[in-house]
């Protein structure tokens, strides 16, 4: 008998999705108005799947997410202010400005952050469940790939040594049409992606990823099951980018009726159907919840935009435990010898 | 003292780092029931059980990536490619996620990837390279190679116990046809230190792995003729010792360069450019290099002998400089 959701959680989970979005709005006026450096990555559309997912985790567990899953972070106690100061690339970033977007976290906190190649996360979360049964430990690590993301070789040999050595690993393979502009029809001769669990001999299950309780389910199970030994999942969840890989691709070659089509499947608006038919929540919370994310994203903006660009000579620290880097300081035995930069 | 292959070298230091920190594990492919392809880990699935020596399915970059997992979250992993040129299939976990961690997160990711490079054995394109080109330009990797028992026994300790990658490369010629006084128990030689394996006053020789015994015989030859050659065994790679590799080549002057590698964008051209951009005005001759052409390791011996680097090609760049 499956655990029931309560409605604390539900507008937990609301709160999550809404507070992404609304940060990601906000980033979208500060990339408008030149005040991001880089690209801004959204995950309009498919903020249920991560939130739902990375909700079914619990204390211990490891997440590690890609560039749409903003949302699983902030479940994991990430504030806004660290991905206003990561887009910024200002000196109070979690990355100190070495890094941008959501390339960030730390072990302490249970978060793995990502490098851009797609699929190397899954061989190196299968390591971190790999140590969780070495240590006898009860937590499992999770990971997303979108759709392009699981053409890759990583994702192979990722998947089947996690498989072989029955690790606590849960990969959300996450359909959301496109990867940039290839349709998924370009990427695998499939249409589900979890069909590809069998041929690792591991568990499969395909959701509606725009379903926030569906996918908080279906990730629980998958959770449990790597607590019991019973190895890796491939959870598919079924979503929609509704904009450009990012804000600079208007997203010309999406089908306008596709769009349609997924905007009546809103994972927020879903959500608030649900706690309104089942008598949990109305407008005023929703508007509650609404201003509290305001409020402290005001806040949290505000201390990003009054940090300050991180001191240039950092760059040179962090590569080597030993610092600063052992080149920087080999010693000369010339007074006059080529200045290295200091 | 225990006279060790440097097989046997290696073996001990890594058996006597699994005794003593029971976060060290090994894991590769054929590394436990069979001991491995040259049997580096024979024995140690008995001793250490199945869960601390891992035999895997054929993925490099799902062992050196799982590798790189287990080491953020507190194990000591030592990952075995089965020959170093499978590497390259990890490339890009090595290259930008272990190497970059630190910097962009401020993660250590104490990882050790070892594995038999070079030539010799008659192992062609596939089964004899040197690698080490491809990871020398990685800010945040450490890559070293011995030389010696001694030296391979410290430095897969050093190794191990270091909190960044490091790639440890072992010299497959070397694996049962050198031997050596190797202490038993503890010890560590460690990473970026180069060791002089000779003195000498007229030219320095600068290399490491194989080339070290090739350049030593060379250094025997030329001091009959009256020339007497300093070997500096770099055993570090990344990052080199400017100062044993400077203060080297500031005494005598004169510097040649040996490596196993191909030419281009080969080890000796970054410590040929460091030489001249610190120590020019020491140098009595332009510093020359003797390494392998820049072709692929072919198969047949013939081919092979043709395209290693030879003893009297040494002599020949040694006598060269010299007499410059």
């Amino acid at each position: 008998m499956e655990e029931t959701l309560t409605r604390e959680q539900l507008l937990d989970m609301y709160y999550y999705m809404k507070l992404t979005r609304m940060v990601e709005e906000r980033l979208q006026r500060l990339y408008r108005q030149g005040k991001i450096v880089g690209g801004l990555y959204r995950s309009l559309g498919q903020e249920g799947e991560s939130v739902a997912s990375a909700y079914a985790l619990e204390e211990g567990d490891f997440l590690a997410v890609m560039i749409r899953n903003l949302g699983a972070l902030f479940v994991r106690g990430v504030r806004p202010w660290e991905v206003f100061t990561q887009y910024m690339g200002k000196g109070t970033s979690p990355t100190r400005g070495k890094d941008n977007i959501v390339h960030f976290g730390s072990v302490e906190r249970g978060i793995i952050p990502p490098i851009s190649h797609l699929g190397d996360l899954i061989p190196v979360m299968a390591g971190i469940a790999l140590a969780s049964k070495m240590q006898r430990k009860r937590s499992v690590a999770l990971t997303y790939i979108g759709d392009g993301g699981t053409s890759t070789g990583a994702f192979h040999e990722g998947l089947n040594f996690a498989a072989v050595l029955k690790l606590p690993l849960i990969v959300i393979a996450e359909d959301n049409g496109y990867a940039y502009s290839t349709p998924k029809h370009k990427q695998m001769a499939i249409e589900n992606i979890a069909d590809r669990a069998i041929g690792y001999g591991i568990f499969g299950e395909t959701v509606d990823g725009n379903d926030v309780i569906a996918v908080y389910h279906a990730t629980r199970r998958a959770v449990e099951r790597a607590r019991e030994g019973l190895g890796p999942t491939l959870l598919e969840v079924k979503t929609f980018r509704m904009r450009g890989h990012a804000e600079h691709d208007d997203a010309w070659y999406v089908p306008r009726e596709l769009l349609e089509y997924w905007q009546k499947r809103d994972p927020i608006l879903r959500l608030e159907t649900y706690l309104k038919e089942h008598g949990m929540a109305d407008e005023t919370d929703f508007e509650a919840i609404t201003h509290r994310i305001e409020q402290e994203i005001e806040a949290d903006l505000q201390y990003a935009e009054q940090s300050p660009m991180p001191d240039p000579r950092i760059a040179l620290e962090g590569v080597y435990a030993e610092t600063p880097s052992v080149s920087e300081v080999a010693p000369l035995p010339r007074e006059h010898a080529v200045r290295t930069r200091s | 003292m225990p006279v060790l292959t440097y097989l046997e070298a290696i073996r001990q230091g890594l058996w006597e780092e699994m005794e003593r920190d029971e976060r060290v594990f090994l894991l590769g492919e054929d590394i436990g029931v069979y001991g491995g392809a040259f049997k580096v880990t024979e024995g140690f699935l008995e001793r250490f059980g199945e869960e601390r020596v891992i035999d895997t399915p054929i993925s490099e970059a799902a062992i050196v990536g799982a590798a790189i997992g287990a080491a953020l979250v507190g194990l000591r992993p030592v990952a075995e490619m089965q020959f170093i040129d499978f590497i390259s299939i990890a490339f890009d976990q090595l290259t930008n996620f272990a190497a970059k961690c630190r910097y962009r997160w401020g993660a250590g990711v104490p990882i050790v990837v070892r594995g038999p490079c070079g030539g010799g054995v008659h192992g062609g394109p596939f089964h004899s390279q040197n690698v080490e080109a491809y990871f020398f330009h990685t800010p945040g990797l450490k890559i070293v190679e011995p030389a010696t028992p001694y030296d391979a026994k410290g430095l897969i300790k050093a190794a191990i116990r270091d909190e960044d990658p490091v790639l440890y490369f072992e010299h497959k010629y070397l694996y049962r046809r050198i031997r050596g006084e190797v202490p038993e128990g503890d010890y560590i030689v460690p990473i970026g230190k180069a060791d002089i394996k000779r003195l000498g006053r007229d030219v320095t020789i600068l290399t490491y792995g194989w080339m070290l015994h090739k350049s030593l015989e060379a250094a025997e030859i030329v001091a009959q003729e009256g020339i007497e050659v300093e070997v500096v065994d770099l055993r570090t790679l990344l990052p080199l010792d400017d100062e044993t590799i400077l203060s080297s080549v500031a005494k005598t002057g004169r510097a040649v360069i040996v490596h196993e590698d191909t030419r281009t964008g080969g080890i000796a051209g970054e410590i040929a450019m460091r030489i001249n951009e610190r120590i020019f005005e020491y140098l009595e001759a332009p510093v020359v290099r003797v390494t392998a052409p820049d072709t692929p390791i072919p198969f047949s011996p013939p081919l092979e002998e043709f395209f290693l680097p030879q003893v009297e090609e040494i002599v020949q760049a040694v006598r060269w400089v010299a007499n410059y």
